[in-house]
């Protein structure tokens, strides 16, 4: 292909991908531009910068409760998430039984069912089984949800890895418990701590699950949620941003870690639906 | 090399837990839609009564059309968006590939809720949009259309699913062999002739998992209404949760959430039919 | 031994030049793939280059084909200047390595797939798919997918893609190179033919020398991005320009000998040479040595004695290595000759002894009727 021809007749796409990029980017940046802006969320252009809003911000000890509780779940998530994932991708992997496809499909089913399916059913569940809402229905969400997340990442993780290292641990005189300790969990290493990373910030933005599994304690996200009703301050704007920040964070280290242990990248998620 | 005891140990445990959690709330979901709400309170009894004033109540109706024509929107504008951004990753980007592909990725995973939040921030009467309009005096007044609006549902939404819908196409695209490019244009295609006819079939699975996803969740969407579509854009999970809240109707609204459910399963099953038919490997 | 390759230029008067390439230069980053390679593609010509994995010789191929820009350097094609435009647009298409077959179109598809391309009304596409297919022998295949056929077959339809076009020139990037031995084999003697039986020009690309030799009109090797030599194979491999092309083509006994007073003393032979004083690096081709008693006196014959460290029987012929003395060792090639022990007579003739140069050989002009140095 002659690359430097079509490169030059290219010029219009990559104007417009140019403008996608702009389009997927735009609004955050407004976002986290109005955080420091001291005359509100609106209008244009922004004047007076100041970080009031984020000194507000770290005075405010609801938000704080929010984002303690909402670690809370998300760690326990995190444990529930990637124990059941490892089996789950275990089991798919290696095993052969009936209802197989159908086990497969159902444990995928949440990534791309609407969260308010998800949340209902388990609140119907809740009800049935008579637990109040609390911050534990919203652990069961998250963690049935992104179990899903988890055996999709380490299935791709044991997909890579060499069966033959196992086979030579076992002719070793290793018993399969032994050879699952020493060398299937350490090669999966970085694919657990990926789908953590994933599942950990997933866990943290959740709303749509977690709205109707809420009880008295406030996630954060459904803070937030609950401070749009009463209005909208640059506070706001200033928890947002921190928000943005700290997930890019975490998103990054994630595909780093996760494209040193696959070739394949997060497409494998939706591809694998 | 696994015996039984070993394959057991590893199925049985999500297993048991998808089963429980998963499989059981569904069944109950669809317990209730059976059933019925008497003087406030629930009753045990099975009927059909949901299911026929979904059907025959136009008021549902029309939400369900107003639902999928903005799902349908959001499909097509992120087809639209979301495919020429793969493709000029995949096909035009060279090295800078794999930085482009992180700065694609990264929004996907922030908080659903910042980015709709910003949007209603920017398309408000006392917005962003309407204050750089009113500064570059393009207009005098603020334009209320922005917000509050299935235009800005649209617009929320399709900012959410582009990247969703980016990267399926974007690894269909990666999958096609450049030699089959370089064949067709050996062969005599121009670039437009060889995405025509090589790329574009090639890629059809990748664009039909992508648009398979912005679909159905935009369908089931309940939260781009309440923060930026305003009464006039009500979409079926907006009555769904209102009806497992203030207009207490359990029965009712899980006789819709079931009705999604089918829907969308319905919807996975078709796509994943065609994706076969149109895989090549 | 029968030679499939004539050379054109013995027998007819100069053919017309197809193709140009003049001071081709390619850079990938740092490094010179190509440098400053010139040569002519006769019409018709079966044309092979021949050269080790980074010789060059499938760069200087996707040059032609158009799918890399050259750094320096031009090629033309007739008047037409061809390294300026698009792949699409010129008269050469590529039989690629792995086959390049379109995998979402049936066969009949993927050879049609050149002429819908171009507009070609439907009447005359359905023929002429039908006399492709019959060209290379798939007439029945026109409905099966890519991924039902063995890798034969998709070459051959492969094959049959390119050649619906009626280019000027088909370019084939190491064809055969996915096929057993077989196979690869049966395909060359069919390719030959069928080059011979459509006319146009070839232009080969492989890293197999008995390969080139079997099918080639002329060879052109490539070293480093260099032009080592470009001649036919019969030339190529009597006349070796250089110790490179001498050793590459074939086997070679490479002699390091000095030259005084016209006579050549390397190790303990000697012999009379019209060669100039100084170092001098000569080919001798195992099967130029004879047993002493064998073989009928010549004038030049350069008789020496040596003991045989080792025999390698191969069926039609054995291999010696014989210790010369001196720290000399030389192969030779003999019929078979049961179990030998001992020291031996041996001879050779003089003008066997090739003196090659030490680099490369070839001054850019790359003609048909170029003579080695």
């Amino acid at each position: 292909m002659s690359l430097e021809n079509s490169r030059q007749r290219s010029v219009w796409l990559t104007v417009y991908a140019s403008l996608v990029f702009g389009f997927i980017y735009l609004p955050i940046v407004v976002l986290i531009l109005y955080s420091f802006n001291r005359d509100g969320v609106g209008g244009f252009p922004p004047r007076h910068f100041t970080l009031g809003w984020y000194r507000q911000l770290f005075s405010d000890s609801a938000i704080w409760e929010a984002v303690v509780n909402s670690l809370i779940v998300a760690a326990a998530s995190v444990a529930l998430s990637l124990t059941l994932g490892l089996l789950a991708a275990l089991a798919l992997d290696r095993a052969t039984f009936p209802g197989k496809a159908l086990f497969r499909r159902l444990v995928l089913l949440p990534l791309i069912l609407p969260g308010i399916i998800t949340g209902l059913s388990l609140l119907m569940f809740a009800v049935f089984a008579g637990m109040p809402l609390s911050l534990l229905t919203v652990f069961l969400g998250h963690g049935t949800a992104l179990i899903s997340v988890a055996t999709t990442e380490l299935f791709a993780g044991l997909q890579k890895l060499d069966r033959a290292q196992e086979e030579a641990s076992l002719d070793l005189g290793a018993t399969p418990w032994q050879t699952f300790w020493r060398i299937t969990l350490p090669n999966l290493k970085l694919s657990l701590v990926a789908a953590g990373l994933l599942i950990f910030t997933l866990s943290m933005d959740e709303i749509a699950v977690t709205f109707f599994l809420i009880g008295r304690d406030n996630t954060l996200p459904l803070e937030i949620w609950g401070r749009l009703r009463r209005g909208i301050t640059p506070e706001i704007n200033a928890v947002s941003s921190l928000i943005f920040a700290v997930s890019v964070l975490l998103i990054v280290v994630w595909y780093r870690l996760r494209a040193r242990s696959i070739s394949s990248a997060p497409r494998e998620l939706l591809e694998n639906l | 090399m696994y015996s039984r005891t070993y394959k057991t140990i590893v199925a049985a445990p999500p297993l048991l837990w998808v089963c429980l959690f998963l499989l059981l709330p569904y069944a109950l979901m669809f317990a209730h839609s059976f059933w019925l709400v008497r003087e406030g309170a629930l009753a045990h009894q099975w009927n059909l009564q949901n299911y026929r004033a979904l059907f025959t109540n136009p008021l549902y109706f029309q939400v369900l059309l107003r639902t999928a024509r903005i799902a349908a929107s959001v499909t097509v504008c992120s087809l639209l968006l979301g495919y020429p951004l793969a493709y000029y990753l995949s096909f035009h980007a060279g090295p800078r590939k794999e930085l482009l592909y992180q700065l694609v990725i990264v929004p996907l995973w922030v908080s659903y809720l910042v980015r709709g939040y910003a949007w209603k921030t920017i398309l408000g009467s006392d917005g962003v949009l309407n204050g750089l309009l009113q500064y570059l005096h393009f207009t005098r007044e603020p334009v209320s259309f922005f917000l509050y609006s299935p235009f800005a549902v649209v617009l929320m939404l399709t900012h959410i699913y582009t990247p969703f819908v980016f990267l399926p196409i974007y690894a269909a695209l990666e999958h096609i062999p450049r030699t089959l490019v370089e064949a067709s244009q050996d062969l005599g295609g121009d670039r437009r002739a060889t995405f025509l006819r090589v790329i574009l079939p090639l890629s059809i699975p990748g664009l039909l998992a992508g648009a398979t996803f912005a679909f159905v969740l935009s369908l089931g969407d309940f939260l781009a209404p309440l923060l930026v579509g305003g009464p006039s854009a009500t979409m079926i999970a907006n009555i769904v949760q209102s009806l497992f809240g203030a207009a207490y109707d359990w029965p009712l609204g899980a006789a819709i959430s079931v009705c999604i459910l089918l829907t969308t399963v319905a919807l996975l099953f078709t796509t994943e039919r065609l994706e076969k038919r149109w895989s090549f490997r | 031994m029968s030679d499939g390759a004539s050379s054109p230029q013995s027998a007819t008067p100069p053919l017309s030049t197809l193709l140009e390439v003049r001071g081709i230069a390619k850079r990938f980053g740092r490094a010179d793939v190509l440098k400053n390679i010139s040569l002519e593609i006769a019409a018709g010509e079966f044309l092979t280059l021949l050269g080790e994995s980074g010789s060059g010789k499938t760069t200087l191929l996707r040059l032609v084909a158009g799918f890399e820009q050259p750094t320096a350097g031009e090629i033309w094609m007739g008047k037409e200047r061809l390294d300026t435009l698009p792949p699409y647009k010129r008269r050469v298409n590529t039989v690629f390595q792995n086959y390049a077959l379109f995998p979402h179109l049936n066969v009949r598809d993927n050879v049609a797939y050149g002429l819908r391309v171009k507009s070609t009304p439907r009447a005359e596409i359905g023929g002429r798919v039908e006399e492709a297919l019959r060209m290379v022998k798939m007439s029945s295949f026109a409905d099966a997918r890519p991924s039902t056929l063995s890798g034969g077959q998709q070459q051959r339809i492969a094959l049959a893609r390119a050649l619906i076009n009626r280019p000027e020139l088909l370019l084939l990037d190491e064809p055969l190179s996915a096929l057993d031995a077989n196979l690869r084999k049966q395909m060359q003697s069919e390719l030959k033919a069928l080059q011979r039986e459509i006319g146009i020009a070839f232009l080969f690309v492989t890293h197999d020398q008995d390969e080139a030799m079997a099918l080639s009109d002329r060879i052109a090797l490539l070293r480093n991005g260099a032009l080592e030599q470009i001649a036919s194979p019969r030339e190529i491999y009597s006349r070796p320009a250089t110790a490179y092309t001498a050793e590459f083509i074939g086997q070679t006994n490479l002699l390091r000998g000095e030259v005084h007073n016209g006579v050549v003393r390397c190790g303990p032979l000697q012999w009379k040479t019209a060669q100039g004083a100084g170092t001098v690096v000569m080919s001798l081709r195992p099967e130029a040595i004879q047993f002493a008693e064998d073989a009928l006196p010549f004038p030049d014959g350069v008789r020496f004695r040596g003991a045989i460290r080792q025999q390698i029987y191969s069926g039609a012929s054995e291999f010696l290595e014989i210790d010369c003395g001196d720290n000399l060792t030389l192969r030779a090639r003999v019929p078979p000759a049961g179990p030998l022990a001992g020291e031996c007579d041996f001879v050779f003739s003089a003008a066997d002894a090739i003196a090659v140069s030490e680099s490369r050989a070839l001054a850019p002009s790359g003609k048909p009727d170029h003579k080695t140095a």
